[in-house]
């Protein structure tokens, strides 16, 4: 009975979608207020239903109705109830579900904090939110239903991959999505903007808060995958230039770059058509991600699912958003008004710069990415494309980017004085070539990359203390200022972990009998043996690990190896002695003969500041939308428009 | 500066980046791709010389062998073996019977040396490349019957 009820509330929401897709922005176009008004509640009327459908398919998770289809196939009686709630979108249908729920919730955020925006603006974009949903809530009904009936009901689920119990799935996706999706808002309000030809600061201001939280979700979101397969699944690395990590990502370089643009195009009024553009793009990725996912036409950890017209029906929708809204575009743009002008040395270009550098590094991502499958297209036989091209490519498009990082806002607007801007910077650089050199010599080795790693790090933390100790001499500075400041430390922070990772961790491979040492980054690891364990639905071989340095005994490490009973189906877990400055970390390979293992050793100098920098880059995030002068200026906007309808009926 | 004389500056910065990263990316692909090979096309010596490449195909039953660290075991598409050896920690999933993708180099003796062996899906998943030279191996055999 709740399935059919789920499965109802969402043929009903496609329903509302269908005219939230529609009146509302003819009535924006025609002038009909009663079109118009429609927006809002049937956006509120959207996400109700939604959540309804989420909640039955939770239910049903919750209670293990092992009638349904999904639930039998991604669930199982023994699992512990957090997996069970994250095994709503353990799987195709449900991660689907997950997505148009988040959409839902971004829908009904919009049409509930945008009392002050006129209400032909709001139609348009709650409109376009509208057609988005509408086409997504086809494809799910369509090819992707997570309510099907299982007749005869299984007698117990066939349980949850096993890779992905762990609390991980509880936070990773939703974090992801929720940016993911988000980004669709930055696109409603420039697909309006466009439509009502009114492309101008005002636009940017409302669409900036918007843009930075799904910023900012996505940035965590990526963070926590990344941790995640660091610290379990024992492959000890923290990002695989894996198809699907990539297909995360490019959203995130394309928004990164829509951020800083929409500052400039708030500011200074430039920059219109590029914003338009960046948003149109980030959505577009957000899409295409979506596709390479779903459609298993990638060989990755994350397709789960291969049904071609899935594929297809994605790849369909994904050419009818680029197409028309760049069709839109160019039938827009060229009404848009230039704003002000720029000299080449100037603030503007050096954030111009940095948008096309960010703009070129998602372009070279995405060509990694799409071109095993061009080549496998065209018949022209099967590759893949590793690491080692992205690495090649990314440092070298990046390096610039990050140069720029601290230039920029040292640079005045419209016109920079080159003499001036030295005069400031060049403690930084200073300080940052001897950081350049001293500490990878500390470390062990100077590399180029090492070098240059610190070099940029040091060069974008320099700058950063000299601003802050300028701005100070002008008061407390307000949050925004702050804001940048934190997203540019997360930058170095995160840049010092990746640099130290790459260039001084120590991996071994061991072969270890009880009573054996190893001896890995001045850490002895002894290895005392491993029993046997159960757990809740599986039973596991727990080895025991001594770590000490310099004689001393640190502390005792137990990874595991474990047997699920549902799938036979084996499972590392890792053990990880995190610290500010370094982790080590065992994982369990295999049995040998006796009793003996095959053990993998890690020791990795910095890898948490790879997140701690993610982390403070959404702090930074967070500021920005927190900042004092958007409420000023609702305040100030609100009270504008009461003087004018004052006016207007006086 | 002149209205087109900047204008003409920032398309031309444009213009280098972009040759650049061009440059970059030509040049990273072309190093840096390996191409799948089924093993029956590394058997006819169609693999190519002196530089990595992937092979994709069942791990053989019974195949399996320890030596310490290192394990050798033969990759497959039932047509014709191709010997592999590892040095390491194989992944998870990797089982005899099932699909595995192994990337390396072809040594003289016709051993496979891997550097990295792929299995990291759940159990009932094939990599695509395993399951297509299976298939290829199978219309080779059922072409070559009168």
């Amino acid at each position: 009975m709740i399935p059919e009820l789920g499965h109802f509330a969402l043929i009903l929401a496609l329903c509302v979608t269908a005219v939230l897709g529609t009146l509302p922005l003819l009535g924006a176009h025609q002038g009909r207020r009663e079109w118009i008004v429609l927006a809002r509640p049937a956006a509120q009327a959207f996400f109700l239903l939604v959540a309804t459908a989420f909640g039955a398919l939770a239910w049903s998770f919750y209670s293990n109705d092992f009638s349904v289809t999904y639930v039998a196939e991604h669930s199982n009686s023994k699992l512990p109830t957090m997996y069970r709630l994250g095994a709503v979108w353990g799987g195709h249908e449900g991660s689907l579900l997950l997505w148009m729920f988040m959409l839902s919730g971004w829908t009904f955020a919009v049409a509930q904090l945008s009392r002050t925006l006129d209400d032909a603006m709001v139609a348009r974009v709650l409109g376009v939110l509208g057609l988005v949903a509408t086409s997504l809530l086809l494809f799910i009904l369509l090819t992707s239903n997570p309510f099907g009936r299982l007749l005869p009901a299984a007698e117990d689920g066939n349980d949850l991959n096993p890779l992905l119990q762990d609390p991980g799935l509880v936070f990773h996706p939703p974090m992801l999505y929720m940016g993911y999706v988000g980004f669709s808002v930055a696109f409603a309000f420039a697909i309006a903007a466009l439509l009502s030809g009114r492309l101008d600061a005002a636009w940017a201001r409302w669409s900036r808060p918007w843009t930075t939280t799904a910023w900012i979700f996505l940035t965590l979101g990526i963070a926590l995958g990344s941790w995640w397969a660091y610290y379990t699944l024992g492959w000890g690395g923290w990002w695989f230039w894996d198809p699907v990590e990539n297909a995360s990502f490019m959203p995130w370089l394309l928004g990164t770059a829509l951020l800083h643009s929409l500052a400039v195009t708030e500011k200074r009024g430039t920059f219109k058509s590029w914003t338009v553009l960046l948003a149109i793009g980030a959505f577009s990725l957000s899409l295409l991600g979506t596709f390479l996912v779903r459609s298993g036409v990638l060989t990755s950890v994350h397709a789960f699912a291969t049904d071609p017209r899935r594929g297809i029906f994605i790849l369909v929708l994904l050419v009818l958003v680029v197409g028309s809204s760049l069709t839109l575009f160019a039938w827009r743009a060229p009404k848009v008004a230039l704003g002000g002008s720029f000299a080449l040395m100037s603030r503007e270009t050096f954030l111009l710069a940095g948008n096309v550098l960010l703009v070129v590094a998602c372009g070279s991502v995405l060509l990694g990415t799409l071109y095993p499958l061009f080549i496998d297209a065209l018949n022209l036989g099967k590759i893949s494309v590793g690491p080692p091209y992205f690495n090649a490519v990314f440092v070298p498009v990046m390096a610039p980017a990050l140069f720029l990082m601290a230039v920029a806002p040292i640079a005045r607007w419209k016109h920079a004085d080159a003499k001036e801007m030295a005069q400031r910077l060049w403690i930084a650089g200073a300080v940052s070539v001897i950081a350049a050199f001293a500490i990878p010599l500390l470390m062990g080795g100077v590399t180029l990359l090492t070098a240059l790693g610190f070099l940029l790090a040091f060069w974008v933390g320099g700058s950063m203390v000299l601003q802050i100790v300028r701005r100070f001499k002008a008061g407390v500075p307000p949050l925004s200022f702050w804001a940048m400041q934190l997203g540019h430390l997360g930058i170095a922070v995160f840049v010092i972990g990746i640099t130290m990772v790459g260039g001084f961790q120590e991996e071994k491979d061991v072969r270890m009998e009880p009573g054996d040492t190893v001896l890995v980054g001045g850490h002895q690891f002894k290895f005392n043996g491993a029993r046997q364990v159960m757990g809740p639905n599986y039973e596991a071989s727990r080895g025991e690990f001594e770590v000490s340095k310099n004689g001393s005994v640190q502390q005792m490490l137990y990874p595991e190896k474990r047997k699920y009973f549902s799938s036979e189906m084996p499972m590392t877990n890792a053990a990880i002695s995190p610290g500010i400055t370094r982790d080590v970390y065992v994982s369990m390979g295999e049995p040998l003969e006796g009793k003996a293992w095959a053990v993998r050793v890690y020791f990795k100098p910095f890898v948490d500041w790879i997140w701690a920098g993610a982390l403070l880059m959404a702090l930074g995030g967070v500021c920005a939308v927190s900042d004092r002068r958007y409420r000023l200026r609702v305040k100030a906007a609100e009270a504008a428009r009461i003087t004018a309808l004052q006016g207007a009926t006086s | 500066m002149k209205n087109w004389k900047k204008r003409g500056a920032i398309i031309g910065g444009g213009l280098v980046v972009l040759g650049i990263a061009s440059a970059l990316v030509l040049n990273a692909l072309n190093s840096n791709i390996a191409l799948y090979v089924t093993p029956s096309e590394v058997a006819a010596g169609k693999s190519p010389h002196g530089q990595a490449f992937r092979i994709g195909g069942l791990v053989k039953d019974g195949s399996l062998k320890r030596d310490n660290l290192t394990v050798h075991f033969i990759v497959t598409d039932l047509a014709k073996d191709i010997p592999v050896s590892y040095t390491g920690i194989l992944p998870d999933l990797f089982k005899e019977g099932k699909g595995a993708v192994v990337q390396g180099k072809l040594e003289a003796n016709g051993n496979f040396v891997a550097s990295e062996v792929l299995a990291k899906h759940d159990e009932n998943y094939m990599p695509p490349q395993a399951k297509q030279a299976l298939e290829q191996a199978q219309a080779g055999k059922d072409g070559a019957k009168p």
